[in-house]
């Protein structure tokens, strides 16, 4: 069963490990923004609210004895991006990092592209375990020596040090978005990536900082005519002139960069036909895509709108193959989840390394997962309560009305303020990241 | 009897129409609450609002205030690097202390 990576009720989930503070006082800094693994899965990256990054690392010893004592310790934290003021706009640019997104490992270090609302930054994070020492002209400190008193000369040598993990910014894209950046996507060709906001999309060339080239525009002429927005956007995995993007509408557009320069005309536009008698208040925005997410195999695609998760064939554009109900009890309260404007929510969805189970997360630290090839779903839950090393996850139920059942919770006192929107997948192994408000739950699959 | 009979299927139909339609349930409920609420929930307000998010301050001075307000209410920062290098001594990149934390660490790599 190792690195099958499969599974989602076969599988067993036990609670591994929890990063971050237990105080109920979360300060707004330390709201979990963004979770990534890097492509190898040995790297876990998260992004908050103050503009920070923190990485994790995977330890490596122990590894041959059973998967389960791999644990993530911190590998490295600094501060990606700092508030900012639009001094044209008098509007305030928040350091909240949006997206990461890792690069793949070409040499030793390891690069990832991390973002806010205007700015994407390229960071290289190295290690350091030597350093010299014994130099001519100068002191251990750094200051220079007189020259008038050195009187022999030696070579200077490399000595050990402790580990030292760097990071530091390599390149900086900035100015290139006028509205807020929602997604970032590496390209498979690896010397390019997009960047997208609510009304466009940029090309950008790893290397290049001062041009990016626009490779979607839906601002339209008189911006009272708008009607939809870009939610998020994609690379195709393998294939490096394809992309997508989902919007506000509840459609995704598929864009081969072969067809022209400006892809504003789709390749290929999935929708699913909506019945119009069934048309509401809330139709339009509970269908806003908030995610979309290649498979890995490149054949589908995942969206989440705000009640359900939807899987694409990328030849099938009229409706999704599968469609799953996250928390469908909740469209008895859409009109309480307008007013607190829990209904805007932006919820991430994620694959499993096999494609075979995919996974979003809810309201009251609860997430969800679901089985595609044995069509069965999960609910489970992120708590301190379920804290002690190796507890195995206990399935949660959510009573929609009628009679409640002994261990079920109804819908009523669930806990809207706390969701649980990022969530990320090994790309190999049973290992899952989930970021409650302040916390980071990492899971790992059940080893007997 | 055949009142009765119509009767139940209006029931039926009320019934039908809340099983079927939650949504247009919740609908009812909100336009009873905000009777002012637009017809057009998705359109082009919505939508501007999204795409002006942040807040507005007056100017680069209003913001200035207001984050200094906001600094006051969180834990002090990292004390000060000691300074050695002053006076007639011209500093140099290897003289300079290591750029210090601006904010507090996150509490994730604690």
């Amino acid at each position: 069963m190792a690195g099958a990576g499969g599974g989602g009720n076969d599988v067993q989930w036990c609670f591994s490990q929890v990063k971050g503070a237990i105080d109920d006082d979360v300060a707004e800094a330390d709201i979990i923004s963004t979770v990534e693994f890097n492509h190898s899965g040995e790297l876990l990256a998260t992004g908050d609210k103050g503009g920070r990054v923190v990485i994790f690392q995977q330890e490596t010893e122990n590894k041959s004895q059973s998967q389960f004592r791999s644990e993530y310790n911190v590998y490295s934290t600094f501060q990606s991006h700092e508030p900012e003021f639009d001094y044209l706009k008098s509007l305030e640019i928040e350091e909240k990092i949006n997206k990461i997104r890792w690069l793949p490992q070409k040499n030793a270090a390891q690069f990832l592209l991390s973002t806010n609302d205007k700015t994407i930054k390229l960071w290289k994070i190295s290690e350091r375990d030597k350093r010299p020492e014994g130099y001519n002209l100068k002191e251990e400190d750094g200051r220079y020596r007189d020259a008038a008193t050195i009187t022999t000369l030696r070579v200077p040598v490399f000595r050990p040090m402790d580990l030292m993990v760097e990071a530091s910014p390599r390149r900086v894209f900035a100015n290139a978005h006028t509205y807020h950046i929602n997604s970032i996507s590496v390209n498979s060709d690896n010397e390019t990536y997009l960047s997208a906001d609510d009304l466009r999309i940029n090309l950008w060339h790893l290397e290049i900082t001062d041009r990016s080239f626009n490779i979607v525009d839906i601002k339209p002429a008189n911006m009272e005519e708008l009607t939809e927005v870009i939610t998020a956007a994609e690379f195709h995995p393998h294939q490096c002139n394809t992309f997508v993007y989902s919007s506000s509408k509840g459609t995704i557009r598929l864009c081969d960069m072969r067809a022209s320069a400006l892809c504003d005309k789709h390749s290929k536009l999935f929708e699913e036909p909506e019945d119009p008698s069934n048309r509401s208040f809330f139709s339009e925005i509970i269908s806003s895509i908030s995610d979309v997410k290649f498979s890995h195999n490149g054949r589908y695609m995942m969206t989440r709108d705000y009640l359900s998760v939807k899987i694409w064939d990328l030849n099938m554009e009229n409706r999704p193959v599968e469609t799953y109900q996250v928390h469908e009890y909740l469209r008895s309260k859409l009109c309480s989840l307008y007013e607190n404007d829990c209904i805007f929510d932006k919820f991430e969805c994620c694959w499993n390394g096999n494609d075979s189970v995919v996974m979003t997360g809810s309201y009251n630290n609860f997430f969800r997962m679901l089985d595609r090839s044995q069509r069965r779903d999960v609910t489970l839950e992120a708590s301190r309560e379920s804290c002690k090393p190796r507890q195995v996850l206990k399935p949660r139920r959510v009573c929609a009305g009628g009679k409640r059942k002994k261990d079920e919770i109804s819908v009523d006192s669930l806990d809207f303020n706390k969701k649980i929107l990022h969530t990320a997948w090994h790309p190999q192994e049973n290992i899952i990241a989930v970021a409650t408000t302040n916390n980071l739950y990492i899971f790992q699959e059940k080893v007997n | 009897m055949s009142g009765e009979v119509e009767a139940s299927t209006v029931e039926q139909q009320e019934m039908q129409d809340t099983v079927v339609s939650p949504e247009k349930t919740e609908e009812a409920k909100l336009k009873a609450r905000y009777p002012h609420l637009g017809a057009k929930p998705g359109g082009s307000d919505l939508l501007r609002k999204r795409l002006q998010k942040g807040q507005k301050y007056f100017d680069s001075g209003d913001y200035n205030m207001a984050k200094a307000k906001m600094k006051n209410k969180q834990l002090p920062a990292a004390a000060a690097e000691k300074t050695e290098i002053t006076g007639d001594h011209i500093p140099t990149p290897q003289d300079l202390p290591q750029r210090k934390q601006s904010l507090v660490a996150s509490k994730l790599a604690v």
